[in-house]
């Protein structure tokens, strides 16, 4: 694709900025700011990929890993603020899920150690991380501000925060793992996965992209089923103090 | 002549503070032990923060809660809220019928309730058999009362908490939760205190009345107090009228 193809592909972003702007959405400067930083954000992370993957030097591949899960903590901590302790619980629960992935993969030799598929696998495992730790952390504070009285019922009758707890944390944990399930219950139906359309696009097997999704689809249904569970089993004891009372929290 | 007994729960210079407003000021004072005590005073005298801190859903700002000679503060929490029970005022309840709200007690301890057990409770409550597997949620507000009462009748405690339980109770199932609540506290020597904002209840069933007006102890003694109060403060409350401390 020229830069003059790209540059006609802004009619995807004029369109919205004319509905929004007709509409009185008072979204343009939302569109434009988005638009300018995807452009901006995508084409460094373009040149720094390449010079990556040409320098093929391990300890790239380490900072780039590293800057990913640093950026993700940063945006899932807002979220959670109300958690004590949060930043390094979210950064915590992504180093371990990333290591866990890699480990599998590179252990079983799935994909070969090199900067092309550790660092864009990593980008798939961490963003869909971050995501899942934010659905996560919405519902969880969300079902404790909801049953609060349910929670103090327990621990008045002599229940650990554990037991006071367990049926929000279940509840924020099913929450948060649903929207993976789902839109893997219909993939290839209704949508075809960015990955692999990306693959066909540029020319690969189709069969072989297949395969490739297939990886990442199995491998984001760990990734969401260990962020929730390991996050929520981290977040849950801030909630209380050594009294075990629960403390209250701001959503 | 004054009588003298032992203190179940001896509260000494007790405060608490949130959000820098002052729920409960400096209260010093003792509930006797194996005796009805009834808490009285208008809204938002701080009544039900003074249960709270009772069973150590919240701890005082400042001064100690003792039971016998051990504060409140060294007990282990669990084992402080089994020996002292708590019924709510708002009935929560978890989803599910009324046996797995009343087995709940027990299982928080990894211990099963029996059927029979769970139907004794229900009739001394004044429940039928069959409300055992109904949801807890086609309950009315008298039902819910009750069967939160029979759900911490369940751990046996020593020190019963009660917060309002009868204000959405008709006559008759009102007069069977007192007699309840006199059995309690006569067969097993349970303390009971009691919010209630029924004086003619505090002065038939209570041995004993705490008068709590604007986060302050005002009075304290044998429930007659409440039938011919000397204090102004007291006498105001007891009146109807507008109270200060």
């Amino acid at each position: 694709m020229t830069y003059l193809t790209l540059s006609i592909t802004l009619i995807f972003v004029l369109i919205p900025l004319v509905l929004s702007k007709t509409l009185h959405l008072g979204l343009e400067k939302d569109t434009i700011i988005a638009t300018v930083r995807s452009i901006i954000q995508l084409l460094a992370v373009g040149y720094v990929l390449k010079f990556v993957f040409d320098s093929e030097n391990m300890l790239y591949i380490f900072l780039m890993v590293g800057l990913m899960i640093f950026a993700a903590t940063m945006n899932t901590r807002k979220k959670g603020k109300s958690i004590k302790g949060i930043t390094w619980k979210v950064a915590a629960t992504l180093i371990f899920v990333e290591v866990l992935t890699q480990s599998i993969l590179l252990g079983f030799q799935i994909i070969p150690f090199s900067a092309q598929y550790v660092i864009s696998i990593s980008g798939m495992v961490i963003g869909n991380s971050m995501v899942l730790s934010i659905l996560f952390l919405n519902r969880f504070t969300a079902e404790i501000e909801a049953h609060q009285e349910e929670t103090e019922l327990i621990l008045s009758l002599g229940g650990t925060p554990k037991q006071a707890i367990h049926q929000q944390l279940i509840s924020a944990i099913k929450a948060s793992m649903i929207p993976t399930i789902e839109s893997q219950k219909t993939m290839g139906l209704v949508q075809l996965p960015g990955m692999m359309s990306g693959q066909i696009i540029a020319g690969a097997d189709p069969m072989q992209a297949v395969q490739f999704q297939l990886l990442i689809v199995f491998l984001l249904l760990t990734t969401a089923a260990v962020t929730s569970v390991c996050l929520g089993f981290l977040s849950y004891p801030s909630l209380f103090n050594q009294r075990m009372q629960l403390l209250k929290i701001e959503s | 002549m004054t009588t003298t007994y032992l203190p179940a729960l001896h509260f000494r210079h007790v405060s608490y503070t949130v959000n820098n407003q002052s729920i409960l000021k400096n209260i010093t004072g003792s509930f006797p032990e194996g005796k009805i005590i009834t808490l009285v005073g208008p809204s938002g005298a701080g009544k039900t923060t003074l249960l709270k801190l009772c069973n150590g859903l919240i701890s005082p700002t400042a001064g100690e809660i003792y039971i016998q000679d051990k504060t409140v503060s060294a007990y282990e929490p669990v084992q402080l809220r089994r020996d002292i029970g708590i019924v709510l005022q708002s009935t929560p309840m978890i989803k599910g019928t009324v046996f797995q709200n009343l087995a709940l007690p027990l299982e928080l301890q990894g211990k099963r309730l029996h059927k029979e057990a769970a139907y004794d409770i229900l009739e001394d409550v004044g429940l039928e058999k069959d409300f055992l597997e109904r949801e807890t949620d086609s309950l009315s507000g008298g039902q819910r009362q009750k069967v939160s009462i029979a759900r911490t009748l369940l751990n046996h405690s020593k020190i019963l908490l009660l917060d309002e339980i009868t204000s959405a109770l008709d006559r008759t199932s009102l007069h069977e939760i007192e007699q309840l609540i006199i059995k309690i506290n006569q067969k097993y020597g349970t303390t009971i205190i009691w919010i209630t904002h029924n004086l003619e209840q505090a002065i038939a069933i209570g041995d004993y009345t705490w008068v709590l007006i604007d986060g302050q102890l005002i009075e304290t003694g044998e429930s007659s107090l409440l039938v011919s109060p000397t204090n102004p403060s007291v006498k105001r409350f007891v009146e109807g009228g507008v109270v200060t401390p």
